[in-house]
């Protein structure tokens, strides 16, 4: 007999007696549609709550119009002296404007090349205001998992209309079939007497700027987290 | 033995067992002040944050009772689950490998690798792979392991052994980890500070050629959605975003209690995980994929190694719940002052207590299930409501009906002896006066502090009152009339 026949025969003998399995209670927060992306109302409690919480990870946030995304963006960029920045597909041109040096990621930028970036831009699918979280799901403006891992320093850019309130909302808006990563604040380490010290092996730096307008026919309130803006 | 005959953990490979007592090792332990002084310093720091990260979600209660009744759902059907699981992956591109126990997943792992052509791998932490002593299985085959999270590489640079299940280095203070980093990485920075920062800095320096020249990667996993096939590691250092993204090739190793149903269920676990064990909103990195993604080799070993023989027991099987936070470590009073090296297993604590002689069947950890004060703050903070005092309370009955029937221990005998004495009540009455000969002890101060022969065991650790003059009996019988 193979083992996964073993196992599973093994599981089904030691299980016998459970006859009447458990109803699971779900009277937590569920997720809210006042919540989703896209929902109609501007809340700007909710983007005050996510610019204080990935505040308190040590990121540095910025809120701006849309139409000064730019301008912030390259100053974003200067505040930390980086200068060789990698731009990924889909990232609005309008954003990218300013950076003195950008690195188009089209075609995907080999792990050697990475190495050598000074810091990366990133549109995100979702952000959670409870939790100060962005979520990268390598969509358009995101680039592959290794874009946003590789250089010393994250720019993520998120649409107000991207913030959502609770993780259950976030749950509910990502595509579980496509690779994500979820961000909060810059890479950090406990192991030492268990004090947070920010910085080992992701960015050491990341910077969020929050779009809170919209501009050109992109709807910061819609779109979803698919949506290719600018 | 294990429950209902089940094999459990195999004895020679892994860390699940005991090497001595635990009294033993807790005693050694409670002499070195400079652990007590570091655990103290950690586990106080932790207990506080904790307290504020669950004081601030007003549905922690909800939330833990929708925790443990997902894991119990899987639990009842789990079998299926793991089949569904295994569809999704092998639906997406990924190959999944069945392990029924420890030797078992180290040979499959070390096969996969030799398939690669390489002998490097880097490593994210994983207690999986620890309980089954992967490292050792690939060093054996001629494999080098590189331990990427901090603490883990603290420990091996160190050649010491994991005390926590989050910090496995947390028996170390900042000047220790000094000394090691100085004394093992030859790339070390001359006149390195003890400061954490600095520390962390000269591991990113070690590491970063390693992940750019990586070509496997082994993993292990905190979650997989059976509905999509979606693995899931939760971190904080990047070391395993790194090790899942660059490497062409990833093997995780996963224990089969950790499938979730639904890729809703991730909602619960994501708010009590990183609280519990960081005390964090969220921790910095969470990786998700699903089957193999962007051009990689995907393979994922499931392994039993005892968990279907603690599947077994109906009042033991909620230690499968447990998703590894740790909070039940930094509560402990006894974790507090032993250390995880006492426990002599990867699951220190009070988890480990119930956790790790189920794994390997009670007869080969059985001090772990009395290594408690039974003071109840492990079920308190328990994200998942696993009920460790009453677990533990079982367990000791299992240690003991486990004795009586494998081993003829003088305990045994006194008990069988005892029986006879207490059935009949003159037998009784006659050997209580007897005991009036213990007074000839304890005549400084009425108490006796040495029992002589075996008993001494029993007055190890405290002092019995003398006996009285009389018997309770036999003063009832004449002083006390109606």
């Amino acid at each position: 007999m193979s083992s996964r026949d073993q196992i599973l025969q093994r599981i089904r003998a030691a299980t016998a007696d459970i006859t009447s399995p458990p109803d699971v209670p779900r009277r937590y927060s569920p997720a809210t549609a006042a919540g989703a992306p896209g929902s109609a109302e501007a809340d700007d409690t909710l983007i005050d709550l996510f610019a204080e919480r990935a505040g308190d990870y040590q990121a540095t946030v910025r809120r701006c119009p849309y139409a000064d995304a730019a301008r912030v963006v390259g100053e974003a960029v200067a505040s930390h002296g980086a200068r060789r920045i990698g731009v990924p597909r889909g990232f609005p041109a309008e954003w990218s404007a300013q950076l003195p040096e950008p690195v188009p990621d089209d075609p995907p930028l080999e792990v050697a090349a990475l190495d050598i970036l000074d810091g990366v831009v990133t549109t995100c699918a979702v952000a959670i205001a409870e939790t100060g979280t962005i979520v990268l799901d390598s969509g358009p403006g995101q680039g592959g998992r290794a874009l946003s891992l590789m250089p010393d320093y994250h720019l993520a850019v998120v649409r107000a209309g991207q913030i959502v309130a609770t993780v259950p909302d976030a749950i509910a808006a990502l595509d579980p079939l496509r690779p994500l990563t979820w961000i909060s604040g810059p890479s950090a380490t406990s192991d030492i007497e268990l004090i947070r010290v920010e910085g080992v092996h992701g960015p050491r730096t990341l910077d969020v700027i929050i779009i809170t307008t919209a501009f050109k026919g992109d709807d910061v309130r819609g779109g979803g987290p698919y949506a290719v803006c600018g | 033995m294990t429950f209902l005959g089940m094999p459990g953990a195999p004895p020679g490979v892994g860390q699940l067992r005991q090497a001595e007592p635990f009294p033993t090792a807790a005693a050694r332990a409670l002499e070195d002040s400079q652990l007590r002084r570091n655990l103290r310093h950690a586990t106080s720091a932790i207990r506080g944050k904790r307290a504020a990260a669950v004081a601030e979600v007003p549905d922690w209660e909800e939330l833990r009772a929708a925790g443990a009744a997902i894991k119990d759902d899987v639990l009842a059907h789990l079998d299926r689950y793991l089949v569904q699981l295994e569809d999704q992956v092998t639906a997406r591109g990924g190959t999944v490998h069945w392990a029924g126990d420890a030797c078992e997943a180290s040979q499959i792992v070390i096969g996969l690798v030799g398939a690669t052509g390489e002998s490097k791998v880097v490593k994210v932490k994983s207690m999986a792979a620890q309980e089954i002593g992967l490292n050792d299985a690939l060093a054996a085959a001629g494999i080098e392991v590189t331990e990427t999270d901090l603490a883990e590489l603290i420990v091996q640079l160190g050649r010491d052994t994991p005390s926590h299940i989050l910090v496995p280095a947390i028996h170390r203070n900042r000047e220790q980890i000094r000394d090691i980093f100085t004394r093992e990485m030859p790339d070390a920075p001359r006149g390195l500070s003890d400061q954490p920062a600095a520390l962390a800095e000269a591991a990113r320096a070690h590491l970063r050629r390693k992940f750019l020249s990586a070509k496997v990667a082994i993993s292990g996993a905190n979650f997989a959605v059976a509905e999509t096939g979606t693995l899931v590691v939760v971190e904080s250092e990047g070391n395993g975003r790194m090790c899942l993204t660059l490497p062409r090739t990833l093997i995780t190793v996963m224990g089969i209690e950790k499938v979730l149903p639904a890729w809703r269920d991730l909602e619960v676990f994501l708010q009590l995980l990183p609280r519990s064990s960081t005390a964090e909103r969220m921790n910095p990195y969470t990786s998700m994929w699903t089957g193999a993604v962007e051009g990689q080799d995907f393979h994922l070993v499931l392994l039993d190694n005892g968990r279907t023989a603690t599947l077994a027991d109906p009042r033991g099987r909620a230690a499968l719940r447990c998703i590894r936070c740790s909070a039940c470590l930094n509560v402990c009073p006894v974790y507090e002052r032993a250390g995880g090296h006492a426990y002599g297993s990867v699951y220190p604590g009070p988890i480990g207590a119930v956790l790790s002689p189920q794994l390997t069947g009670v007869a080969d950890n059985p001090d772990l299930p009395f290594a408690s004060t039974l003071c109840g703050a492990c079920y308190d903070v328990c994200p998942v409501a696993i009920d460790i005092p009453a677990m533990l309370i079982h367990l000791r009955s299992r240690v003991v009906d486990d004795k009586r029937a494998h081993q003829r221990t003088a305990e045994a005998a006194a008990m069988r002896l005892l029986a006879w004495t207490m059935s009949d009540s003159r037998r009784w009455s006659r050997a209580l006066r007897l005991g009036r000969a213990g007074r000839l002890l304890g005549r400084h101060g009425n108490r006796i502090s040495s029992l002589p022969g075996p008993l001494a065991a029993w007055t190890a650790s405290r002092d019995l009152p003398r006996p009285p003059r009389q018997t309770f009996r036999d003063w009832w019988r004449t002083g006390h009339r109606e």
